[in-house]
């Protein structure tokens, strides 16, 4: 296959997955509740993907996501209240202010990442640690963002059409950013670090900018959060949901894009039935990952990736074997 | 001027002076031996040259221009690369991959274009040279069946071969080789010293290579230095070498 017929195959795949979704709630099998998860699963796919990309690709351990989410979710929400009154379409607001958040975010983890990340070894997991819990605390005792009760002010809305096409979108910038040069200088970190170093790639530059790249989309995930929710809740944003956006990683497997998206559908759909026993949920998580150590430590997926592409040719190949004989081209498109 | 010239080069670990007063010069295209006991600072000599350490003393200088003080990735740029005495792949990488890495410091595509692919951008351009280079270099070193193999899976001495490649690949003026042959049987390291010669004959590269094989260092190199306690004991071509009695003192112990 061609390059850019690959790329049609996974846009072809995108929109099909989308339809399916669409036929679900048509017949009623996906009704309102159903979606709402969904959009929440999207959320989680969004700031798990962006820590894999920090932890998974880069090999750096980080342990304040949901401190980003919560830069993202405020400063989103401050930006929309202050653009409200040139009056921009509620869609362009959105996005704009998604982004907005999500450089906010983004310029916290250079903050952050510059003195951390210069130093070899595991300093980025207690300084994140920490970072994520200063945040927090800042939050609850700040005004402009509402401190403990929340903050309540003009929000967008994200329905779940949206927060897949937000989902596609971010994925497809992780994959096409991780299969460049970029993505390569940053796996080298990961494998060896003075390896990566000693074959021309500036390693302290690389490990700053993918801290950056993983903390942007996590503010991107707290900017869809706060406008699905139409409330931010500071509470949302502890050290334990750090904790369960790196479990959906470790379980999808470190390196793999598409397994923390299968990992984050598991885990929200699990929790749907959890929701009774809410304070043994994270017990059950940790079962869950002690079982995952024992039986596959890589991951559901390990580094490796579901791809159209793949299944396609998958596909092809399964209708060749079962028409041997009668249909000489179709034989040779294997081959090609 | 000499490619590579040092001058009073040294470094002390708190009240170790591992190097000192060490002084070398290396021409374009030429094939050096570096040698000494287990402990003698060959390999610190390695990692000052390549910016992994800061020295102490003296100066570095490359092309007439000193690299001290600058990041490794950035004596990279200026035409210095190594490999390491423990091997230092990427070993869940491609063997592909791994030759790809080296290129990216000559690599110009940014972020944007990485992302919005355009037909005819530069990301294109770059990446197909890249991989064509990568394969060309490969099948020079009749590595292009295992492209596709993680490095981890490759045989000890293909791993070897694919670190030199690896920095074959980043385009060195010198290429710095810490013990290329440790672990290596006969046949294999029979391989390597054919391939080193190789690498003389086809790139325009010198070479500073640290060895304990003596049948190989001997055979390959056109110039020794001997280092022992971080000292250069003695310089000269390899029959003077062996004939010096410092050197054999230092060896066998005096
Ligand atoms: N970072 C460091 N801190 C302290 N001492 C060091 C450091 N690096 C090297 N040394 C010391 O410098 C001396 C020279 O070590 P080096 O590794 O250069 O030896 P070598 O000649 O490469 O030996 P070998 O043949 O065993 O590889 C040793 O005594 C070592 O302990
Ligand atoms: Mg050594």
């Amino acid at each position: 296959m061609k390059k850019w017929q690959e790329y049609g195959t996974t846009l072809i795949g995108i929109i099909l997955l989308y339809i399916f979704l669409i036929v679900l709630m048509a017949v009623g099998l996906v009704n309102g509740y159903h979606q709402g998860v969904l959009v929440l699963i999207g959320i989680n796919v969004i700031a798990a993907t962006s820590l894999n990309l920090a932890t998974g690709y880069l090999g750096q351990l980080a342990l304040g996501h949901a401190g980003f989410m919560a830069i993202g979710a405020y400063t989103a929400a401050l930006f929309m209240q202050m653009i409200k009154v040139i009056n921009l379409p509620v869609d362009i607001a959105l996005v704009a202010a998604l982004i907005v958040g999500g450089l906010m975010a983004a310029f916290f983890g250079v903050i952050i990442g510059i003195p951390a990340l210069r130093l070899r070894g595991d300093y980025l997991g207690i300084v994140t640690l920490g970072f994520g819990e200063i945040i927090k605390n800042a939050i609850f005792n700040l005004d402009f963002t509402g401190g403990a009760r929340g903050y309540r002010g003009y929000l967008g809305s994200i329905n779940l059409t949206k927060m897949y096409i937000i989902v596609a979108i971010v994925l497809t910038v992780l994959f096409l950013l991780i299969r460049s040069r970029h993505g390569r200088a940053m796996i080298s970190i990961k494998e060896d670090e003075i390896a990566a170093e000693a074959v021309g790639v500036p390693t302290t530059f690389y490990k700053i900018f993918g801290f950056a790249t993983s903390a942007f989309f996590a503010g991107i995930a707290g900017g869809t959060l706060a406008f699905y929710q139409k409330m931010i809740d500071p509470k949302k944003f502890t050290f334990m949901y750090s904790v369960e956006i790196f479990i959906i990683v470790v379980l999808g497997g470190m390196g793999s894009i598409t397994g923390t998206v299968v990992a984050a559908v598991i885990l929200g759909v699990l929790n749907e039935f959890l929701h009774v026993i809410d304070q043994w949920r994270l017990v059950i998580y940790s079962i869950l990952l002690v079982i995952m150590m024992i039986f596959r430590p890589e991951g559901l997926m390990g580094s490796k990736e579901f791809s159209f592409v793949g299944l396609v040719k998958w596909l092809l190949k399964k209708m060749n074997k079962s028409s041997v004989g009668d249909d000489k081209d179709s034989a040779s498109l294997e081959v090609k | 001027m000499a490619l590579l010239e040092t001058k009073n080069l040294g470094i002390t670990f708190g009240g170790l002076r591992a190097v000192g007063e060490f002084e070398i010069s290396i021409e374009k295209n030429e094939l050096v031996g570096l040698i000494g006991p287990n402990g003698a600072g060959k390999t610190t000599i390695f990692n000052l040259l390549t910016g992994v350490y800061v020295p102490t003393e003296g100066d570095i200088l490359l092309n007439g221009e000193s690299i001290v003080g600058l990041k490794p990735y950035q004596i990279v740029k200026k035409g210095l690369t190594r490999t390491f005495q423990n091997i230092r792949l990427f070993k869940d990488m491609t063997v592909l991959d791994n030759v790809k890495i080296a290129f990216h410091h000559k690599m110009q595509y940014g972020v944007p274009n990485a992302i919005f692919r355009f037909p005819g951008t530069r990301f294109w351009k770059e990446e197909k040279e890249i991989d064509e280079k990568a394969r060309e270099l490969l099948a020079l070193f009749k590595m292009e069946g295992s492209c596709n193999s993680l490095a981890k899976n490759l045989p000890y001495g293909e791993q070897r071969k694919l670190e030199i490649a690896r920095g074959l690949a980043a385009d060195p003026k010198l290429l710095l080789l810490d013990e290329p042959a440790a672990g290596m049987n006969p046949q294999e390291t029979r391989e390597l010293m054919e391939n080193i010669h190789f690498i003389r004959n086809n790139f325009d590269v010198s070479i500073l290579l640290i060895e304990h094989d003596m049948h190989l260092v001997m055979g390959i190199c056109e110039r020794i230095i001997v280092i022992d306690y971080g000292m250069v004991i003695a310089k000269g071509l390899p029959d003077e070498i062996k004939a010096n009695k410092k050197v054999i003192g230092a060896y066998l112990g005096n």
